[in-house]
This record gives structure tokens, sequence and C-alpha cells, in this order.
């Protein structure tokens, strides 16, 4: 696996103790045990600084955004507006306006597929993603072939749940309007390779949509040299608040795009015969936003952004490879998702008990793992598994952690091996 | 561990091992599907009633240890009872993991006491339930799929 190789020199350099020291929830035991919190992919824990820039908005700076003339209301739409450029920043966008906040990466799909997709999709289309989508990239196509007969292709993945890029290739056709794809699968850990997916999406003329919740923890992420339409992430998987995240969509395709949720906000005159809408981004930004949690996010990027990604890097790769090899360790594993080029996130099954079982007693030890689909049925449904368990990991993530769940495993197997 | 040992009695241990009427018992007359969404477990629940009675009872599917012993153990001890006293006993089940009190089950239902134990981890009552969410549909003949979420 040379990708994920560890590199001992640049992750001995990455100063773990000092990332760690910043979450105060890694200091709280769980059952009485150190807490090692394996749990990154479906939400990161958060720095202190995080915490602090949502509790400070509300201490010293709130007001509605975007709407009162007097000071706080200035200080509060000044620090939130200054966010989309720290997005535009982590994902190296062209313009401030190609960012839009959303709640998360479910709702910037949602809004590709209820915006972009109802006015440019029509009945025989067709909407390519993957067999390792997440439900989130699946269901909101599902609504769109219902509602306007578009056509769902989906391409597959092998046996080590790497996509099969000779059936990418099949399917790719004249019909195709967009690919949506993950840049990280959530439940195997896999890395898609997107240098080639989007170059060949856009040659068949499609466009793509790249859903980044995954990818974006823990890849360097430029929108501009990927070269895809939209990207849509969530702020809770990058150490920031719940309910924050972003949709970048190409300004010139914006400009296009019809408004999905009227309301507040995201209009320049209403009479009861006409409304004009705002300019993007504000016209797909209806209501009053999350304000602190979106200043939260502010803090997270720039957190992020501060650390040291080479390092960052190395550390995660040390931890899916030593992870990988303690595991394999572990009598009557079978690890779910062997894909060449991975992220920090192994999925895995044992076979005298069951992810849930498994779930509740490493929990007993104070080890944090996900169990179930993970929001992937189809990827169960492929290793006709029901669930696995999934250690994630994060940039607070240590072999300790992983030695933890190693030894809780052991405690498993005297119950159940 | 001590603790686990509580939930993960040894009752528990051998009816998730070694299920009673597993796979389905022809022939029957009621059915019900059950659905846990939360770690995909799923089952099905097949049911012979004839006059009032549950002359035979089964299931099949696959779920985690709590849930394929829960369900094995009411199969054994729906088995011959009313109607009325199978849908009682699926009511007292359901008592007996989601009470606060520590109230053990009469002896006819003794069975299910090794259970309780579910009651110290809410997050896994819906295993412990879902079989006998399921048996009920299946006597009320209800066609939808249940779902414990």
């Amino acid at each position: 696996m040379p990708d994920t190789a560890p590199r001992p020199n640049d992750a001995a350099r990455f100063d773990l103790a000092a990332v760690r020291d910043q979450f105060p929830i890694l200091k709280q035991p769980s059952h009485g045990k150190p807490l090692a919190f394996l749990d990154s992919a479906a939400s990161a824990q958060k720095p202190q600084i995080v915490i602090d820039a949502v509790s400070d908005t509300y201490a010293r700076q709130y007001a509605n955004v975007h709407r009162g003339v007097y000071e706080l209301s200035e200080r509060a739409s000044a620090a939130y507006e200054a966010v989309r450029g720290k997005t535009k920043g982590l994902i190296n966008a062209a313009r401030d306006d190609e960012i839009v906040f959303t709640s998360g990466t479910t709702e910037g799909i949602n809004l590709v597929a209820q915006s972009w997709g109802r006015a440019n999709l029509g009945p025989g289309d067709e909407v390519l993603i993957t067999e390792m989508e997440h439900h989130s990239n699946i269901v909101p196509w599902q609504m769109l072939r219902d509602e306007k007969g578009i056509v769902l292709k989906v391409v597959p993945f092998d046996a080590d749940g790497a996509l099969i890029m000779e059936e990418f290739e099949k399917l790719l056709g004249p019909r195709t309007k967009l690919v949506a794809v993950t840049q990280v699968s959530n439940a195997l850990g896999t890395i898609l390779p997107l240098d080639r997916i989007i170059p060949l999406a856009h040659d068949a003329g499609a466009l793509v949509l790249v859903d980044g919740a995954q990818g974006i923890p823990h890849l360097p992420t430029d929108v501009r040299a990927l070269g895809c339409d939209f990207y849509a992430f969530s702020g809770h998987k990058l150490y920031g608040p719940t309910g924050t995240g972003a949709l970048y969509c190409r300004s010139d395709l914006l400009a296009d795009l019809p408004p999905w949720m009227g309301g507040g906000d995201m209009i320049l005159s209403v009479t009861f015969e006409k409304t004009e809408y705002a300019a993007p981004p504000h016209k797909f930004e209806a209501g009053t936003p999350n304000i602190a949690g979106t200043i939260g996010l502010g803090a997270a990027i720039d957190w992020f952004a501060a650390l040291d990604h080479e390092g960052l890097a190395a550390h995660e790769a040390d931890l899916l490879a030593y992870g990988t090899e303690r595991l394999m360790e572990v009598p009557g594993v079978r690890l779910i998702g062997t894909a060449p080029d991975k992220a920090a996130v192994i999925s895995f099954v044992l076979d005298y008990a069951h992810p849930h079982d498994v779930g509740t007693i490493l929990d007993q030890q104070g080890v944090a793992v996900r169990t179930g689909h993970h929001c992937a049925q189809p990827v169960m449904d492929h290793f006709d598994v029901a669930a696995t368990v999934r250690a994630s990991f994060g940039a607070y993530s240590s072999r300790d952690d992983i030695d933890a769940l190693v030894a809780a495993l052991g405690e498993v197997r005297e119950l159940f091996g | 561990m001590s603790d686990l040992r509580d939930l993960y009695q040894e009752v528990i241990l051998d009816h998730s091992r070694s299920p009673r009427n597993f796979g389905h018992h022809e022939p029957s007359n009621r059915e019900a599907k059950g659905n846990n969404p939360l770690c995909g477990d799923k089952f099905t629940v097949y049911a012979l009633v004839e006059d009032g009675i549950v002359k035979d009872v089964s299931f099949e599917g696959r779920g985690c240890a709590i849930s394929t012993a829960s369900a094995s153990l009411m199969t054994e001890l729906v088995k011959g009872k009313t109607e009325e006293q199978a849908k009682a006993m699926f009511e007292c089940f359901h008592q007996l993991v989601t009470a606060d009190k520590d109230e053990p089950l009469d002896e006819a239902l003794d069975k299910l006491n090794v259970l309780a134990g579910v009651r110290g981890y809410p997050m896994r009552v819906k295993c412990a339930t879902l079989a006998w969410h399921t048996m009920n549909a299946a006597l009320e003949g209800t066609d939808d799929t249940v779902v414990t979420e």
C-alpha cells in the first residue's frame, strides 16, 4: 500500500500532544476509562477555539445578520460573511460568492438536485452515481427520478472497494448530465480518483458534483484544480459546529440557477405580484442562517488551516497502516474496504460477533466506534453484511486509541469467541 | 466485564448461537417483517394461529446476539398460548426492558428476566424488542414492515 505506508519522519514531527490538548472532550473519561474516540467520520470533536467562537458570538456579538443598522448586527454580519472568504480559501474557490452556506453536505446535495436538477433535467437524462455513495447522495436523485423521470445509473466497485473505472467509462454516455460522486467513501474509506473521473465526465458533457463530507478532513482540496462544478461539505466533520457547511458552485453556473427555498434574506423586493431575488449566494440562503455556527465554522477552518498538513497526512497514514496491521492480528477479523487508496477509515466485521454487540462491549472499555450500515446500505449489500464496525480517525487520534480498540476486541472474543 | 455479563448472560449467548424455532416453520398463516434501521437487523416472524391459539411460531433473519436471543426466547414462550396471552406477554416484556424499576416478571415469564439487563443499555432496547414487535404485528395481521426507531 504505497499511499498509506507510514512516513515516520513526518508522522513523528506532527505534534499530536499539542493537538489533543485542544480538545476538552478527550480529557473526559468514558465508563471510567480514557476515551478512545474512533468515530470522527460520523462527526469530529471540537477544539476549544471553535467552542469559544460559538459561545463568544452569543456572549459578545450576536444579532441577526444582514438586517439591522445597529453596531451589533453589523459586527455579527461582518463575522458571518468573513467565513465565506475563509471557506473560499479552504477549497481554493475563485470568488466569495461561489460559496453558499448550508446546514451540511445533505442540504448542499439537495440544493443541487432541487435547483439545478429540476431546472435542467428531464425524462431520460442520466445521473451517474457510485455504488459507495452515502444515502444523502442517492435519495435526492431518486426523488428527482420519481418527479422528472431521470435515469439513475450506478458505477460498481470491486471486491476491495475500489471504483471500477472501466464500468464508469462504459456507463458515461451522451445522456449523462451529471456525475455525483463522493471524494472518500464513508463506509469503506476508499479515495475516489477524481482526477480521472472529472475530466472524463466533462469530456462527455456532464457536470460533476463532489460529496466532500469525508474528503475535506483528510485530503487537501482544491476545487479549481479538481475542476468540479459543485462541491458540498459539512462543517461538523471538519471540527466545526453541527448544522454548518457550504456548497461551492462555479460562479457562471450559480448565476443561472433558480432559487430552491423561498423566504427572507434571499430577496431584493417582494410584492404580491412579483419577487426579485437577491444575487447569489444569498439567493440560496433563505431565512435566518446558522449565524453562530457559521462563525464557529470559520474558527474551525482557521484552526484546520493552521495545522501542519504534511505532518497530519503522515499521521493519518500511520494510523491507517498501524490500525490495519493491528486489526489483522485479531482472530476472525474481516476488513471491509481494502482499496489501495484509502483515507483513515477502517471498517471490519468479526466472524463470531455482530457489530452491534461489538459496539456495546467496546463502549464499556471507553472505545467509541460506529456500528451499523453507515447510511450506505448498498455497500453493506455488496459485502453481504448487515452492518460493520467502523473505526475512523481524526487529527487527534492516536496509536493508543488503536491499542485500546484491539484490547477491547479481546473482551469481545472472551464473551463470543 | 461484570456489567457486560449481566447483559450477555449465558442463556442469551446460548440462544443467540443456537436460536430455537429458527427458519420458516410450515404451515403458517400469519407473518410480519421487522426492521431495525439503526443496525440493519431484519427478522420475519411466522405464526400458525388456529382457534385463537398460537400453535406454532418461528422466525428467520439476522441480528445481533440480543435481538436473536430475544426472538428465540419469544418463540418458546409464545408457542401454545392464546393470541391474547401472547400480546399480553409482549406488553410485560416491553415493561421489563424499559421500566425504571427493577420488577422481575412473574413465574410464567421468568425466562425473560435474563433480558432485564438491556435496561442499562438504552441504545439496545430496540434490539431486544424487535422480534416482539414483529410477532405482535404478525398476530395483528399488519402488512407493513415493523420499524423500531
